[in-house]
């Protein structure tokens, strides 16, 4: 079973539009959208959601104030500051690990799960879909990645899928790690601006770190071609491939609002660069049958 | 209450919306007016140093704990591995596997293990820096590479708001653990959107954790034209004022892309701003009398 997961780094530089459009072209993949802070790639896919799981991601740590003595170890011990001077457990910053129950020395404190999201799976034009959706305010945004990959990965195994494509999150820490891990080809999406030069450098940095090799597309390339240059160049140091320059193109936002992939909506310059995106993903994927 | 500081955070539920452009025109346009303190709380991919080229003063590592196990001690028992929330321990015959980008450093590892095997190191994990851009204080932060947690940075970082401050904090984007801190305990948030269907889609999940904190809200939107009118449509139904509209403009995009913001520019328009903050104040105010 192979991997292709799409991540950015900086946000907003079309992965989720670009994703949509491989999943298109390829099509009969499975897709995971692991951006579950902010899961877009539904809105253009137009799922029918089939199942839908509880997700429950770190426990919670729960006081009983009639039991507890202040004698205030909870708080000396908790890492995460989650434990306030009146003994308040902040639910947004216990990380659930359990280090105050164990302590407490009257046993004051219990461990709770707690429902933090959902997993659904969908299908839709273009195969099936495991997408997360959190509650809101709720953070373990890295587990739930994991599950709705895991998840992705079970189904194509049952329908006898070689790929799985990933729309992971942007960022360099916990949900983009969780993305990243048994990839088998990593896409990476810039765009020609110093922060996307800067933020692509600290997402290789972590691609790196977990021992993959990405290939590299410059989204929006003619809105500043120094820095598109810039970018090959860099790309060049560190020897990745630069596979697609997709130019600007109002086109691809009317797609989004029609809820079509680019693919779908139109044929033109932008499409034509995708196209050539995924031929050669398919070959570094090494798929059977190379589709595009 | 002319005097009292402000903590004023500027967030989006999806990334590339304009948070930062937001964020730096803010304060540039505040600056000189104004006491203003600028925090980029965005410590994955911190990027307002670009626009705002501070001069770094002094810098601060974070650590984060990390479990060393003694192998003449330990018995291969495994109950750290049982006990670890996070799956950051493997116990494999006699092998113990530590994953550092798993380990959130609660040392619960060393407080369960029977044979008082497992001792705790310091490992920085990122960087606090302090100095000045523009005429205002400027804080950022950054995450190693590798390592899971942001959110010790940003409580680091938000430790350092000045209360006398007018402090532009600029959030990370999504709707996880480091938005939520970057959030909690500010008067107003500052959300940037754009007008298409996924821009939309992620304001209503920000509004939705905003509502859970209890938090004052309002709405810029950028790239003012593209996409539909959805967004407009959905902040009237919730009767979310909509404070500022950036038109689609290639010049603010060219700027952007160079590293400039785009009120030195097009200074007309540090104007609005200006009047961004005071409509920011009403709100404000009203709820603190």
């Amino acid at each position: 079973m192979k991997q292709l997961v799409v991540i950015s780094g900086k946000g907003g530089t079309g992965k989720t539009t670009i994703v949509a459009a491989l999943a298109a072209l390829a099509g009969g993949k499975v897709m995971a959208d692991c951006d579950v802070d902010a899961a877009d790639l539904h809105l253009v896919m137009d799922p029918r959601v089939g199942k839908t799981e509880g997700f429950q991601g770190s426990k919670e740590a729960v006081l009983d104030k009639g039991k507890c003595i202040e004698c205030g170890v909870c708080r000396k011990n908790c890492r995460f500051e989650a434990i306030y001077e009146d003994f308040h457990i902040d639910p947004f910053r216990c990380e659930g690990c359990g280090v105050c129950a164990y302590l407490c020395p009257v046993n004051a404190i219990a461990m709770k799960p707690r429902v933090s999201g959902y997993v659904h799976t969908s299908s839709t034009r273009f195969g099936t879909l495991v997408h997360g959706q959190l509650e809101p305010g709720e953070g373990t945004s890295g587990k739930l990645v994991t599950l709705v990959k895991q998840r992705a990965m079970e189904l194509a195994r049952l329908e006898g899928r070689d790929l799985v494509i990933i729309d992971g999150s942007p960022g360099i820490g916990c949900p983009v790690i969780a993305s990243l891990s048994g990839a088998t080809a990593v896409l990476v999406v810039t765009e020609p601006t110093l922060s996307g030069i800067h933020d692509l450098e600290r997402v290789l940095g972590v691609a790196f770190h977990f021992r993959t090799r990405p290939s590299i597309c410059i989204n929006k390339y003619d809105l500043n071609k120094a820095m598109t240059q810039q970018i090959e160049q860099f790309a060049a140091e560190q020897r990745l491939e630069v596979i697609g320059r997709i130019p600007y193109d109002e086109r691809v936002t009317e797609a989004m609002v029609q809820g079509k992939s680019v693919i779908e909506y139109s044929d033109s310059p932008v499409t034509r660069e995708i196209r050539q995106i995924w031929t050669r993903l398919s070959e570094a994927l090494e798929l059977e049958v190379p589709q595009g | 209450m002319n005097n009292d500081g402000l903590i004023l955070t500027v967030t989006a539920g999806k990334g590339g919306t304009g948070k930062t452009t937001v964020a730096t025109a803010l304060a540039l346009s505040l600056q000189g007016g104004y006491p203003v303190q600028f925090l980029d709380l965005d410590v994955e991919e911190p990027d307002a140093h670009i626009l705002l080229k501070p001069k770094i003063e002094e810098r601060e590592p974070v650590y984060v704990k990390r479990p060393k196990v003694d192998e003449e001690r330990c018995d291969y028992c495994g109950e750290c591995a049982r006990r670890c929330e996070y799956n950051a321990i493997a116990v494999i015959g006699k092998r113990i596997i530590i994953y550092d980008e798993l380990c959130h450093g609660c040392g619960l590892c060393h407080w369960v293990c029977p044979k008082d095997a497992i001792s705790e190191f310091d490992v920085e994990m990122g960087i606090v820096e302090r100095g000045t851009a523009q005429g205002f204080e400027y804080l950022q932060g950054a995450l190693t590479i590798g390592e899971p947690l942001a959110t010790p940075i940003i409580q680091r970082l938000k430790e350092k708001i000045d209360p006398e401050k007018i402090a532009i904090l600029d959030s990370p984007p999504g709707t996880g653990c480091p938005v939520i801190e970057a959030m909690q305990g500010s008067d107003f948030v500052l959300l940037v959107t754009e007008p298409t269907p996924f821009g939309l889609h992620d304001l209503k999940l920000t509004v939705d954790v905003a509502k859970t904190l209890g938090l004052k809200m309002g709405v810029v939107i950028n790239r003012d034209g593209v996409g539909d009118r959805g967004v407009e449509d959905y902040c009237r139904e919730e009767n979310l004022p909509i404070l500022l509209r950036i038109p689609m403009d290639r010049r603010i995009a060219v700027a952007y892309s160079n590293g400039v913001p785009f009120v030195l520019e097009m200074p007309e328009w540090k104007e609005q701003f200006i009047q961004l903050y005071k409509e920011v104040l009403k709100t404000v105010t009203r709820a603190r009398v």
